[in-house]
């Protein structure tokens, strides 16, 4: 998929100007963070459910070559196939040749992030075969011809009127006006995509290294349409999602659908274990699993290991100021919020990403409710760390913080220019109590005021109490 | 060097380690982990029933099996439904009425009404566990518009831990498609407005036996 980072200022300024997407991310803010607040605060071991999770993560991601070759070996017992995919290409050309061999036309998919990852679709569109997203959200934004903006919400940013428009445009009129309407309108229009898929690709939420089992997690039935009905199944996962066990998964399913969509379960848990077998009289003829490293094996052993750690809930974006502002396709690429901050960068690259791992204010939502404990806020900071050793950021910021550090380390300075700046800023105080134009800040007075201070420094009016 | 190689290689470069000996393999092999479970209290079914119900699922209870088919009947009444569905096999011995039609499946796309027996119900969350077999279609429990579970109260199990001692014991192991359900199909992807029947049933609607299997 395109990476349009670079332009993620300018996406913000069209973000914060847009109307409808304000209302739909400040819906989406109560339902899933009102959500995960009152299941967390109803169970009391939320907080050793969490640790242990992060402890199940950090144990796969030290024996993972062992975990991986355990998998591969229940599945080929089960009659399926593994399929190893070191990068994005590798990924494409394994699935394209999948859909060669079998003669493939149509193809349903659920919803999978790695699929988007590795630009799947337009690969699949080029070779001219029929790619259907089969989760309401992915739907939605496949006929708009846009990127996921929210990772468990890909549609979140559209409101009911623009998926009408899309709908009558795609399926023929007449407009539909209410939700109901246009759930089921999508229900009957991809029903018959299900039954005539020669494909059907998804994700996989786990993959079980104790049975060879890769484990869907969704509320639509969706997922489990497209691989019950297809001739063939294809999972894409990445190689990180691995668990040991199925004991395992269910500490997870405590976790995911209570941090993500703020939900006790989400509806379906799916696992799927090899191909059609004998006597059963449906599921696919064929079972392959494509495991997709591009980029995830090198995050193993440094400072960024513990995003391996990440289940994809969306917890962190839906906690996250920047994101709840401007919204999931502003990031420009697969991943957004905190997740996708860390990601994208050591992904697709330090340069085309520098303004991702700035938009955030490390106030550390996103670190308090990530349910596999991921360190988002000291990771963000690792990259721009990462940024200034690749000579990637600003010299004037290089030369403020040098001045700053001057200061700093001499108390006597840093106190006279303290009393300085606070005398001269309420000089500029015409009696309003907020300074609106700030000498050396026009970019952060140009949308606050700054309460003026009062002249005298916090450590004066300090001294000043002290004295009996 | 293929990609397997290539990746594995690269995990064991990162780690700082070569392959693991075989005295690791086997301590991985032998992890058996007892994570914390969440308490549940003792009145399972009780339990059951109200988290089933918390996500719009509903229970009919009866004493014994052989009540099934009047509960099925009443629900399609009730619904407004033809007399006919997909039954899966164990249940078909059932005595169903005169002129209720029924077939084993798998499920076209046309059904409407399915009707299946389960492994398991979780009482932790209020979800069944259907596993496929050859008298167990999995699309039983997506395509039709209405899917009911026959429940025996004594398969209701505590925790997601107590299901798996009875998968592993299953002939075969491990299905090819094991569903945990904990409800009718839902959708948020539309302002997030909760819509019921997305793509899988509607409805989904357990059948409570009393009396042991």
């Amino acid at each position: 998929m395109k990476v349009s980072s670079p332009q993620f200022k300018a996406k913000v300024v069209t973000a914060l100007a847009d109307p409808h997407l304000r209302d739909a991310l400040g819906q989406s803010r109560k339902g899933f963070v009102n959500g995960r607040g009152a299941l967390v605060a109803d169970l009391p071991e939320f907080e050793q459910l969490r640790d242990q999770a992060r402890d199940v993560k950090n144990h796969v991601l030290a024996n993972l070559d062992h975990y991986l070759e355990r998998f591969e070996a229940k599945v080929t017992a089960a009659g399926g196939q593994v399929h190893w995919a070191a990068d994005a290409e590798d990924a494409r050309q394994i699935i394209l040749g999948i859909c060669r061999r079998v003669g493939a036309k149509t193809i349903t998919k659920g919803k999978s992030m790695v699929s988007e990852e590795v630009g799947l679709n337009e690969a699949l569109e080029a070779e001219g075969y029929q790619v259907i997203e089969t989760d309401l959200g992915e739907y939605i934004i496949q006929l708009a011809d846009e990127p996921p903006s929210h990772i468990i919400a890909p549609a979140i940013h559209k409101t009911r009127a623009q998926v009408a428009e899309l709908f009558e445009a795609a399926h023929g009129g007449p407009r539909k006006t209410t939700v109901g309407e246009l759930v089921t309108e999508a229900r009957l229009v991809l029903r018959d995509k299900y039954f005539r898929a020669d494909v059907g690709i998804t994700g996989g939420n786990y993959l079980v290294a104790e049975t060879g089992s890769s484990v869907i997690v969704t509320n639509e039935g969706n997922g489990d349409l497209t691989q019950t009905l297809a001739r063939v199944h294809i999972v894409t996962s990445g190689i990180e999602r691995i668990v040991p066990s199925l004991e395992d998964v269910s500490l997870f399913q405590r976790l995911l659908a209570r941090s993500g969509t703020g939900q006790e379960t989400e509806t379906y848990t799916t696992f799927s274990t090899g191909p059609r077998r004998p006597g059963d009289p449906d599921g696919p003829e064929e079972y392959h699993v494509v495991l997709v490293d591009n980029g995830r094996s090198k995050m193993l052993g440094g400072k960024f290991q513990d995003m391996l750690r990440c289940i994809r809930c969306g917890a962190c974006m839906n906690h996250c100021p920047v994101y709840g502002a401007v919204g999931g396709h502003a990031y420009g690429w697969v991943y957004p919020g905190p997740m996708g901050s860390v990601l994208t960068p050591l992904f697709v690259g330090l340069d085309s990403t520098y303004d991702l791992p700035n938009a955030c204010t490390l106030n550390g939502r996103c670190q308090t409710v990530c349910p596999v404990r991921i360190p988002l806020p000291e990771l963000l900071r690792e990259l721009r760390h990462a940024q200034r050793q690749a000579g990637l950021r600003p010299a004037a910021e290089t030369r403020a913080l040098k001045a700053w550090r001057f200061v700093a380390e001499r108390p006597r300075l840093y106190r006279a220019a303290n009393r300085l700046a606070a005398r001269a800023l309420k000089a500029l105080d015409s009696g309003s109590g907020r300074l609106t134009s700030l000498p050396f800040g026009q970019a952060w007075s140009g949308l606050r005021d700054l309460p003026a201070p009062e002249g005298r420094t916090f450590l004066e009016l300090w001294q000043a109490r002290k004295r009996p | 060097m293929s990609s397997r190689s290539a990746i594995l290689d690269q995990i064991r470069r990162q780690l700082g380690r070569g392959p693991l000996p075989p005295e690791a393999v086997a301590a991985l092999d032998a992890r058996r982990p007892a994570h914390t479970r969440i308490a549940v209290g003792d009145d399972l079914v009780p339990r059951f029933i109200a988290r089933f119900e918390s996500r719009s699922g509903s229970v009919a209870r009866v004493a014994g099996l052989d009540e099934v088919p009047a509960a099925v009947a009443a629900y399609q009444a009730r619904h407004g439904l033809p007399p006919r569905a997909a039954v899966a096999r164990p249940l078909a011995g059932l005595p169903w009425p005169d002129g209720f039609s029924h077939h084993p499946g798998p499920a076209g796309q046309s059904e409407i009404l399915s009707v299946t027996p389960c492994l398991a119900g979780i009482a932790e969350v209020g979800s069944v566990v259907l596993p496929s077999g050859p008298d167990s279609p999995t699309s039983l429990n997506f395509v039709p518009d209405h899917h009911l579970v026959v429940l025996h109260s004594g398969q209701i199990v505590r925790h997601f831990e107590d299901v798996w001692p009875r998968v592993r014991a299953l002939p075969g192991g491990m299905p090819r498609a094991l569903n945990i359900v904990a409800g009718p199909s839902r959708t948020g992807d539309v302002e997030l407005t909760l819509q019921l029947g997305a793509h899988g049933p509607r409805s989904v609607h357990v059948i409570l036996v009393e009396a042991p299997m």
